[in-house]
């Protein structure tokens, strides 16, 4: 057997090509270097890498070379939130404007029990799948979630879990508002809310009340009393369903009180306030 | 190969055997990135760019280095190498000299590195043993074959968009498999334009 032709010929080969290839190339970037903005390398930096892409470009790079080239807003990065902002303002010498930090927030309660499905969905174990099938959606709220955790899979921070009851939980510590959730959910029933927001409608259907009734024991039923009772007139009544607007709210939690459905949620500074009082 | 056989070739390669629709190589850009019709002719000109270019590099080292050496058998792992230094070259030099070529290019050039049809044309080239017109030849019509078939799918693609009569569950990528298949049905009736 003729051991240079079997072995030593084709490895030669292969490592000369290999490496001539290599110094090629490293001759290459070093002729055709392209001088870039030393920015973009300090702004990349001070981003957190998680390349969610919750700002709207591609990965960190993106937004890095879209806040220098494209002038993008600096305070666009919801992971690092509003120390990377000021960070990244520093750099580019501007305002870094206020940011307030979002998290994701479920927009139905209709657990297995309230809302009760009304097919046995056998199919790919994906919302995004399911709310595809012929026939209509395995819940028998059109609007609601479908449970079938397509949120918690899309999450990389791990913030989200299914429950017991059918509903995905948020894990608002470990939440950072990217918006995956919101943008992977086929029924839209996931939104962003200011971290400082504390009474929320949780649900998400558009129907009338008998409507709502029919399918689920815990929707808004459009009945307009959180409306009438709220003292900043901050509730407003979209297609029959209460949408607060969380500018304006002072958190008194008297819609929550007067809600018949129950489906307002109300979190720890309400507790307080009533504590207080 | 007379200017006639060369011809033939040419025709041949876009029509008869079409990259995508009757070889069935470069199948992940086709559904990939031709959902818009600008994209995809980005990617068709980086595709013609780059087949080009790759076509003449392997057939200089396979009958130049593989051959002389009798190390034939060498040749995907020599075709991979060299492709995939080519197109980093290819992608600094750009970045530098024509920066309009490389953004009209962009994100595309270094995705076809691995892209089967690149390999693919370089392999067909030395399986018939075509000389280096030939295989220029062959490898510009094969990557127009290319630029034609994604340009056309993304047309109707973006046709179907519009359309709201699709079923739920067939739109996006099935409605687009279905599209590809009758397509490659469409291209077989070119069989037998050419002996």
């Amino acid at each position: 057997m003729d051991i240079m032709h079997v072995f030593v010929t084709p490895l030669a080969l292969m490592g000369i090509m290999g490496g001539i290839f290599g110094a090629l190339l490293a001759v290459a970037s070093i002729v055709f270097r392209v001088h870039q903005d030393e920015r973009i390398g300090l702004i990349r930096a001070a981003l957190p890498g998680a390349n969610c892409g919750g700002c709207g470009y591609p990965g960190c790079d993106g937004y890095a070379s879209g806040v220098v080239n494209d002038g993008a807003a600096v305070n666009k990065c919801s992971v690092g939130g509003a120390p990377v902002a000021e960070k990244i303002a520093s750099i580019m010498g501007v305002d870094a404007g206020s940011t307030v930090p979002m998290r994701a927030f479920l927009k139905c309660k209709g657990t297995c029990e309230a809302s009760p499905r009304k097919l046995n969905y056998d199919g790919v174990h994906d919302c995004r799948s399911a709310a595809v099938i012929p026939g209509g959606l395995p819940n028998s709220c059109p609007f609601g979630c479908i449970g079938l955790g397509t949120c918690v899979s899309v999450c990389q921070f791990g913030a989200l879990s299914m429950g017991d009851d059918g509903l995905p939980k948020v894990d608002v510590s470990k939440c950072v508002g990217c918006g995956a959730c919101v943008e992977n959910c086929p029924k839209g029933v996931f939104t962003l809310v200011p971290v400082t927001a504390d009474v929320i409608v949780a649900c998400n259907s558009h129907w009338k009340g008998p409507m709502v009734k029919s399918v689920c024991s815990a929707g808004c039923i459009g009945c307009t009393l959180c409306a009438k009772k709220c003292p900043k007139q901050t509730i407003d009544m979209v297609n029959d369903l209460a949408v607060i607007n969380q500018e304006n709210c002072i958190k008194c939690g008297l819609c929550a009180k007067v809600c018949p459905a129950k489906v307002i949620n109300t979190g720890e500074k309400v507790a307080a306030i009533e504590k207080s009082a | 190969m007379s200017i006639t056989e060369l011809f033939l070739l040419f025709v041949s390669s876009i029509f008869v055997h079409n990259i995508l629709l009757s070889r069935f190589l470069g199948c992940c850009p086709f559904m990939g990135v031709s959902s818009k019709l600008k994209t995809a002719q980005g990617m068709g000109a980086a595709v013609v760019f780059v087949i080009v270019l790759a076509s003449l590099m392997t057939w200089l080292t396979y009958n130049y280095l593989l051959v002389p050496l009798h190390l034939e058998y060498l040749y995907t792992l020599s075709f991979i190498l060299v492709i995939a230094a080519l197109v980093q070259f290819v992608e600094l030099a750009l970045k530098k000299l024509n920066p309009v070529l490389y953004k009209s290019l962009g994100i595309f050039l270094p995705l076809i590195t691995t892209n089967c049809a690149v390999l693919g044309v370089a392999v067909l080239n030395m399986n018939e043993g075509y000389g280096l017109a030939a295989s220029l030849v062959n490898a510009l019509g094969s990557s127009l074959g290319f630029l034609l078939a994604i340009s056309l799918m993304a047309g109707i693609r973006e046709r179907i968009e519009e359309n709201d009569g699709i079923p739920d569950s067939l739109q996006g990528l099935p409605m687009a498999l279905i599209t590809a298949g009758l397509m490659s049905i469409a291209f077989m009736g070119f069989t037998g334009i050419i002996k």
